[in-house]
């Protein structure tokens, strides 16, 4: 069966429609399927529902597709840097369901492995809890959250085999494994497919049966917030340990 | 003279023991890594990294590597990467022994609100109420008063919170309290800086 597509397009061919839940991997700009969000985009499909951990900036990643108005509602847990997103909620023109981080990425991952539903102390007694069934383990209080059963998973890795074994690089791993395992269907960007075999299958981070389709493309990898510091006289390491 | 930013980042500091895996929020907490000497603490940044170093040199920026501020970062010799789910599976499993964390109030029962101001500030929680519940220490570091000089230090949190009865030490730039049953206890006052005055700062009980 082959899973590698030549575009974001035709990865996504007969897999968007009106009203689905999709779930995006990436944190920031980082690691965010941006191919993918783009075709998305000139697909037109509308009344989105997008679990992501953010809401891209304005010009970039989902905030393409807030501009365009195809998203009716956001599954996230930090939207700040995009004032697009800011003035549709305020508004009322978008729905917004905050979640916790760490909830919002195991409720992806709860999804991806058939659980519907777990228990967590995270936001036990603020506004998040206040519609959710509370139980009692040893003493403490917990709160029920439910899994996501997306209908389309997005994911960007940094190499796959056209068989999908996906390998992410650094920090730009974070919200895709658990956002592409809770898909129904998922497609895969990457900067690079190789033949079968030439990845050590102990090196795989996530297994090819979570990925349908694939494909290879450049990406603009846009950073947010440049910080660095001033190199000193004949430094030249880039890994250092304190 | 109360302490500035890096003073209260180098307080801060002493709360951290060798050895430990700790989380530092955005803000002064961050200053933190800029004091712990020969300390070996390893930084966890919750988009997935243990071992966060610093800032790169110039021209060696990775759109790849960032934190959890979205700042580009560097790596350490013994940095490991991981997904988000099993990042916050070793911050709701109680692994990260502490966080150093902002915050716009704190009440005297603990209670911590550092998410939200509603119909002004509106960007959502992050990782903040994942970390207050799951890691093993929760110190706070913030101004003790705001700009029109209200006490941030209350009987009762006025804002939404981020967590209830989470936070053991408050950290000000007045000085060190802790959470205890019966109210606030005053564990140091920064040089110059009275129990007295810390007191008149303070709209909270203080044993």
């Amino acid at each position: 069966m082959n899973k590698v597509y030549k575009t974001a397009a035709e990865a996504l061919d007969g897999l968007l429609h009106d009203g689905m839940l999709v779930a995006a991997g990436g944190f920031g700009l980082c690691g965010i399927p941006e191919l993918l969000i783009d075709a998305i985009v000139a697909s037109g499909v509308k009344d989105l529902t997008v679990a992501s951990n953010n809401a891209g900036v304005d010009d970039f990643g989902l905030g393409k597709l807030l501009a365009t108005r195809q998203i009716k509602k956001m599954m996230s847990s930090y939207v700040g840097e995009n004032a697009e997103f800011m003035r549709q909620y305020l508004s009322g023109e978008l729905e917004l369901e905050f979640n916790p981080q760490g909830t919002l990425a195991e409720r992806m991952r709860a999804g991806g492995a058939g659980i519907p539903g777990f228990y967590t102390q995270t936001g036990v007694g603020t506004q998040i809890a206040e519609t959710k069934e509370v139980k009692q383990f040893g003493g403490k209080d917990y709160i029920l959250e439910e899994g996501i059963f997306a209908d389309l998973s997005i994911v960007k890795a940094w190499k796959a085999d056209d068989t999908g074994n996906l390998i992410f690089r650094k920090t730009a791993r974070n919200f895709n494994p658990p956002a592409a395992m809770c898909g129904k269907v998922c497609v895969a960007e990457v900067e690079e497919i190789v033949p079968r075999g030439s990845i050590d299958p102990d090196h795989i981070h996530l297994p090819g049966i979570y990925v349908h389709r694939l494909i290879q493309g450049q990406h603009e990898k846009r950073i947010e917030q440049r910080t660095t510091r001033p190199r000193p006289e004949g430094a030249t390491r880039k890994r250092e340990e304190a | 003279m109360p302490w500035d930013r890096n003073q209260m980042a180098a307080r801060a500091a002493q709360e951290l023991e060798d050895g430990m895996y700790v989380n530092l929020g955005i803000g002064i907490p961050t200053l933190v890594a800029n004091y712990v000497g020969d300390k070996d603490i390893t930084l966890q940044s919750e988009n997935g990294m243990l071992g966060m170093g610093p800032f790169p040199y110039v021209g060696e920026e990775d759109p790849d590597l960032i934190n959890a501020g979205k700042q580009t970062i560097t790596e350490l010799a013994r940095t490991s990467y991981f997904d988000s789910a099993t990042s916050f599976g070793m911050i709701r499993g109680g692994k990260i022994a502490a966080a150093v964390l902002g915050a716009m109030e704190v009440s005297e029962k603990g209670d911590l609100a550092n998410w939200m101001i509603p119909g002004k500030l509106v960007k959502g929680m992050g990782g903040a109420m994942d970390l207050v519940a799951g890691v093993g220490r929760v110190v706070v570091v913030m101004d003790h008063t705001n700009k029109h000089g209200d006490s941030k230090v209350l009987k009762e949190c006025t804002l939404p919170l981020t967590g209830k009865g989470v936070v053991d030490r408050i950290i000000t730039n007045l000085g060190v309290l802790d959470v205890t049953h019966k109210g606030l206890h005053i564990v140091e006052c920064a040089d110059g800086v009275t129990r007295d005055d810390i007191i008149t700062a303070t709209e909270a009980t203080i044993v």
